[in-house]
């Protein structure tokens, strides 16, 4: 039963890449933008939580609420400070930029507290019983139900409020919402503060999970969940959770068939092959290019 | 007739600086590590140059440059260390690998436009990168010895080859074809340019000399490991280009020569460097996002002579 218990570890992985992908996917959808600093909250996310608990004496639920909020925060931060001004630039422009955004968080952080990684605390019981015959910690059953309740709110925020409604026609036509009398810019921050609050509450998750959290831990999960996105249709809410399942599952089976120091690549082959053969991805509609 | 005369008085220049550099070395003035310094000023304006002529005259998005580097630097040390061969054999060896490599990412990605290149670019960079560190025969993640054999001369000679060829290649019939795609590659097709022809060759040109300057940065110290080629090193490249000016030749030349006499002052604080790097990315897109230069040349100020402009 060594194979039920890897599927479970990767859809907890998965789950955590999900939680990522959606910020970016909801990012994407609406202001067409890579948001390379995605991954860099969901590091912030990280450290917050594990100086509540350490610090503050906090415990799980509190710190993963505390880091959703600065993440937001932060999030909107970005926004406004850094890509507002970019709406109308060239495309590029707008990458370059979330590139810089990025290192400036990394190396920010590393220049406050140093390099050096820290062990997350133990703040979930780790109980473990058995089904069908794997061993099944209570700390990923309680991930995947934290990362599930999670995505159900933003499925409701997104399709039964008034804010998502706003969302949903900014991402599919920004003139003719404003013309519509919507708050354009306020909808843009309002994404950018769902979508951060994820990766924060992602990072989170992943510091209990894994135990081991560092400044640049970020790039890698980031760029996996982006891959997460393009795998299920960048833009497309529903894509992002099920790409991230898949790329955490497929991830897992890679490592569990030996080849683990190729797993970060298996990522990258996968976005690949995506892109090559059907770049709208799993969801998605192809849709021509206008002139 | 006025080109040519361009062409003589570059290369003259050129003459004068190498000498005189190569007179302060052997005569004792530059210690070693001003001597170090220059040829890694050599090696990173290969690579800005090698680069500009992928994003800022084809206006293909590429940032996977390291990957290219990559190849280039462990198929020169393996040629040197494992085969024994000649060291300019070695730089040329590493530059047609990682043409071939260029080749290989080239014509499947660049079907792809704008941030989906840049990401699956990044991808194969850090494919090529594990690659290396799950081979043993170049040593893994431990990296692998190589001595130093990269000299001023041998520096000089590559970045002038490099410069003088990307600067031709942008004057003639195909640099123009490049141009026009960066312009607006629909129209271009319109106008009977084979984009997907021009795109790969602009795109296997920059990786070769990526690869050359490779061989010239593995030779240069006496280790390389698969970590000295991931994503920061991509940035690093990318941001000599993005900080000259994404179509300027001379821009990425001097934004190159600045950003890397100013990381080598900073070499013990390398957050603050990151920081000053990232800082400028962002500054620069925000208030300036043309760069320092544009597309304008250097010897546009002087009014002289108008080689190397890559449009306008």
């Amino acid at each position: 039963m060594e194979w039920v218990q890897q599927l479970i570890n990767g859809i907890s992985l998965g789950s955590i890449y999900a939680l990522i992908a959606l910020g970016y996917t909801m990012v994407y959808g609406i202001i067409k933008l890579i948001n390379f600093a995605h991954g860099d909250v969901f590091m912030i996310g990280a450290f917050v939580g594990f100086y509540a608990i350490t610090g503050w004496g906090l415990g799980f639920f509190p710190a993963l609420l505390l880091a959703m909020t600065v993440c937001a925060i932060l999030g909107v931060l970005i926004e406004r400070i850094a890509y507002k001004r970019l709406r109308n630039a060239t495309r590029i422009a707008a990458l370059i930029t979330a590139i810089g955004v990025s290192l400036l968080i990394e190396y920010g952080v590393i220049y406050v507290r140093g390099a050096q990684p820290e062990a997350y605390p133990n703040v979930l019981p780790n109980k473990s019983f058995e089904l069908f015959g794997a061993q099944i910690s209570s700390q990923s059953l309680l991930i995947l139900s934290v990362s599930v309740i999670l995505m159900l709110i933003l499925q409701f925020i997104v399709h039964k409020t008034k804010i998502g409604k706003a969302m949903r026609a900014v991402s599919h036509d920004m003139d003719a919402a404003r013309l519509m009398g919507i708050n354009v810019n306020n909808t843009i921050s309002a994404t950018f503060a769902i979508g951060s609050a994820m990766a924060g509450a992602a990072g989170v998750i992943f510091g209990v999970y894994y135990t081991k959290i560092d400044p640049l831990m970020g790039i890698i999960p980031g760029l996996k969940a982006f891959v997460a996105a393009v795998l299920g249709g960048i833009g497309i809410i529903p894509g992002a959770m099920v790409g991230g399942l898949v790329l955490g599952v497929v991830e897992t089976i890679v490592s569990a068939l030996g080849f683990s120091l190729w797993r970060d690549a298996a990522a990258f082959i996968i976005l690949i092959l995506i892109l090559l053969f059907r770049p709208s991805g799993i969801f998605g509609k192809n849709a021509r290019e206008k002139v | 007739m006025k080109k040519a005369n361009g062409f003589w008085l570059f290369l003259i220049v050129s003459i004068v600086i190498y000498g005189t550099v190569q007179f302060l070395i052997s005569a004792g003035i530059l210690n070693p590590f001003y001597s170090n310094t220059l040829i890694f000023i050599g090696i990173n304006i290969m690579l800005a140059v090698s680069l500009h002529l992928v994003i800022g005259i084809t206006g293909q998005f590429s940032i996977g440059h390291a990957g290219f580097l990559a190849v280039g630097a462990y198929i020169s040390a393996i040629f040197t260390m494992k085969l024994h061969l000649p060291f300019p054999v070695a730089i040329i060896a590493g530059g047609i690998v990682a043409a071939l490599a260029g080749l290989i990412v080239g014509i499947p990605s660049l079907r792809l436009k704008g941030d989906y290149l840049a990401i699956a670019t990044l991808g194969f960079a850090e494919i090529i990168r594990i690659v290396f560190l799950n081979i043993d025969y170049v040593g893994g993640a431990a990296g692998m010895q190589v001595s130093h054999l990269t000299t001023w001369t041998y520096t000089f000679i590559c970045l002038f080859i490099t410069i003088v060829v990307i600067m031709n290649f942008t004057n003639s019939r195909h640099g123009r074809a490049c141009i026009s795609i960066r312009e607006n590659e629909i129209a271009a097709d319109a106008m009977g340019i084979n984009t997907t022809y021009y795109k790969v060759i602009a795109f296997a040109l920059g990786s070769f000399f990526a690869g050359v300057a490779g061989g010239l940065y593995s030779h240069n110290f006496y280790i390389i490991q698969p970590t000295n080629f991931g994503f920061l090193k991509s940035f690093d490249i990318l941001i000599f280009v993005v900080l000259g000016g994404l179509g300027s030749l001379s821009g990425a030349v001097i934004s190159a020569i600045l950003l890397t006499l100013v990381s080598t002052f900073l070499q013990d604080y390398p957050e603050t460097r990151m920081i000053m790097y990232s800082l400028v990315l962002v500054i620069v897109m925000l208030y300036r996002p043309q760069g320092l230069m544009g597309t304008r040349e250097i010897t546009d100020y002087f009014g002289k002579w108008k080689s190397a402009k890559g449009g306008n």
